[in-house]
């Protein structure tokens, strides 16, 4: 039970739900950055929502099921095939032994999750088995997955419904995610520095587009537009920073914290993107934009929890067809 | 350092707050973020993931769907500022940290020290004054942040005190000692950084699968001490 790894991918990690409670010692959280992908692909092969995923970047790696895997493809879309036969995201999938998983043109999103039924076998570093690279730790071994590397599956499918002349079948039910990508405009709250922007840059900050800069990663989003400026210096000393705050840099420039922040910042936080929309923003690539819009907390939270509401409603009704279908 | 010392509480994101003890680096504001933070540890708040203790703060990082599915109708960001009110309210000026006296070598050999000859010339010193400035303080560790096992340690001599480089390295060595500010501290991991560096230890100051991962912690103090560029390196291959 494995999959073998045939050609390198930019930069394919093990992840998961995230690294808490260790911030205390400058251990950043990690984990997925589009936890409602990671969440719809676990939950369409029957995972616990922050089972382990494999987090791919485009262009995402080749590889062999060295045996029969019930598998879901969640997030973003590289035109995924199995053995040249184009596949569908979003459906669980069982994929026959020694059948062959490749990408071909990015169409939309910058990161597609793989979920296995029952997960990978990974290492486990303080309580998860997201991958933290800088440390060398968790995931597989603390490395990028490169050719060669076998990663192994906790177990086999409960399920061999393969037609012999397929090297896959489509299990007949899709989770519908048209509400979670749909927009490019970002909600915010203000962060303790917003009140120092000058109202010309408070105005700019919902009015402008953002472009997505090249050096954007999994530590953060850096923007280009029209720089921004406080109305008053303040003199900053490090503290705590937070997935989705947004920083003034002091050139004017915003930087959006993602997955692997720094536990602690310096710069103005002009902002906090809200939890609900960071699975969007995760799937934006450089050179792609985006606009933003001030919101109150409290609405931020109804947002999340309807959000999570519905992955609920979606992971309870993937359960019961997995359940169905395997009776 | 009594309870009625000022604070003020805010949103850091929708899924975490800060409590602040005023905007500076100062060893008492300190002191009351390290006790809070021990009190936080020892009577944890459901739904809390992390405790970030900075210079001057104490960043709370909820869960916020566990805590919100309890109680949708109810704001979670103002249940968790009420606790956390109550907690610093109840905490006393009675504390007394139990601080650690560390001693770190640091060899300050030109080899593993890049800045160390212009620091000194900026600053109208010699080299070596500059390492008896830097080794003959005793240190605070404010916190630990930037990498894992990051600390950020002061105050610097102000005669070597020395800002962050204008273009950061692409590549500082695990064990660099730097100094940024007033602030001195060591690099854990290779890694980019913009502090200058005047010397190196041979001490892991991170190990991933060790009871405690980092060598230091908030509140310790810290002394540096000289060896040579032999002993650093059979230090480092012992």
């Amino acid at each position: 039970m494995s999959i073998l790894i045939t050609r390198n991918g930019l930069l394919d990690t093990i992840q998961d739900g995230g690294r808490y409670g260790y911030q205390h010692l400058g251990i950043n959280p990690g984990g997925v950055m589009d936890k409602a992908a990671m969440q719809i692909a676990n939950a369409l092969v029957g995972n616990d929502p922050k089972e382990a995923v494999i987090e791919m970047h485009f262009p995402a790696a080749e590889m062999v099921f060295e045996k029969t895997t019930l598998i879901a493809l969640c997030g973003a879309n590289f035109s995924a095939t199995i053995n040249g036969e184009e596949i569908a995201l979003m459906q669980p999938l069982l994929i026959r032994e020694g059948s062959v998983l490749m990408f071909g043109k990015k169409q939309r999103g910058a990161r597609i999750y793989l979920a296995v039924q029952g997960g990978f076998i990974a290492d486990e570093w303080l309580q998860s088995k997201s991958t933290h690279l800088k440390v060398k730790a968790g995931g597989f071994a603390g490395k990028p997955l490169l050719k060669k590397h076998r990663i192994f599956l906790q177990r086999a499918p409960l399920l061999s419904i393969l037609h012999p002349d397929h090297s896959f079948e489509i299990l007949p039910w899709k989770a519908k995610v048209s509400d979670l990508y749909g927009s490019t405009r970002l909600r915010f709250i203000a962060g303790e520095e917003y009140q120092l922007l000058d109202d010309i840059s408070k105005q700019k900050l919902i009015d402008l587009s953002f472009t997505i800069g090249r050096d954007s990663d999994r530590m953060g989003y850096r923007l280009q537009a029209d720089p921004l400026q406080l109305s008053s210096h303040k003199e900053m000393i490090s503290t705590a920073v937070a997935l989705g705050t947004i920083q003034l840099l002091p050139d004017g420039q915003l930087i959006v914290l993602m997955a692997d922040h720094q536990t602690t910042g310096g710069y103005p936080r002009v902002g906090h993107i809200i939890s609900a929309d960071i699975p969007t923003l995760a799937q934006l690539s450089a050179g792609e934009t985006f606009s933003l819009e001030i919101i109150d907390i409290n609405k931020a939270e109804t947002i999340l929890y309807e959000q999570e509401m519905n992955l609920q409603q979606l992971q309870n009704a993937c359960n019961f067809r997995l359940q169905e279908y395997l009776k | 350092m009594t309870h009625s010392s000022p604070y003020h509480i805010y949103p850091c994101g929708d899924h975490a707050l800060t409590i602040s003890f005023g905007e500076k680096v100062d060893i008492d504001i300190n002191e009351k973020v390290i006790q809070l933070f021990h009190f936080l540890q020892g009577a944890p708040i459901a739904g809390v993931l992390d405790i970030i203790p900075a210079y001057s703060t104490i960043t709370i990082v909820y869960d916020l769907i566990i805590l919100k599915k309890k109680n949708p109708a109810r704001s979670v960001y103002q249940s968790m500022y009420a606790e956390i009110k109550k907690a610093v309210e109840q905490i006393t000026g009675s504390y007394m940290s139990q601080n650690r006296l560390i001693k770190i070598p640091v060899c300050y050999d030109l080899s593993v020290a890049p800045d160390l000859v212009s620091l000194a010339e900026q600053h109208h010193l010699t080299i070596d004054e500059v390492i008896q400035l830097h080794a003959g303080k005793t240190y605070r560790v404010f916190m630990i942040g930037f990498l894992p096992g990051f600390s950020y340690m002061g105050t610097v001599d102000e005669k070597i005190a020395t800002p962050r480089k204008s273009k950061p390295r692409t590549l500082v060595p695990a064990g660099s000692v730097g100094i940024a500010g007033e602030q001195t501290g060591i690099y854990p991991f290779d890694s980019p950084g913009g502090w200058q560096l005047i010397g190196q230890t041979p001490v892991a100051m991170f190990s991933a699968y060790r009871e405690t991962p980092c060598y230091l912690q908030p509140g310790d103090e810290v002394q540096f001490y000289p060896i040579t560029l032999s002993e650093f390196e059979n230090y480092t291959n012992a």
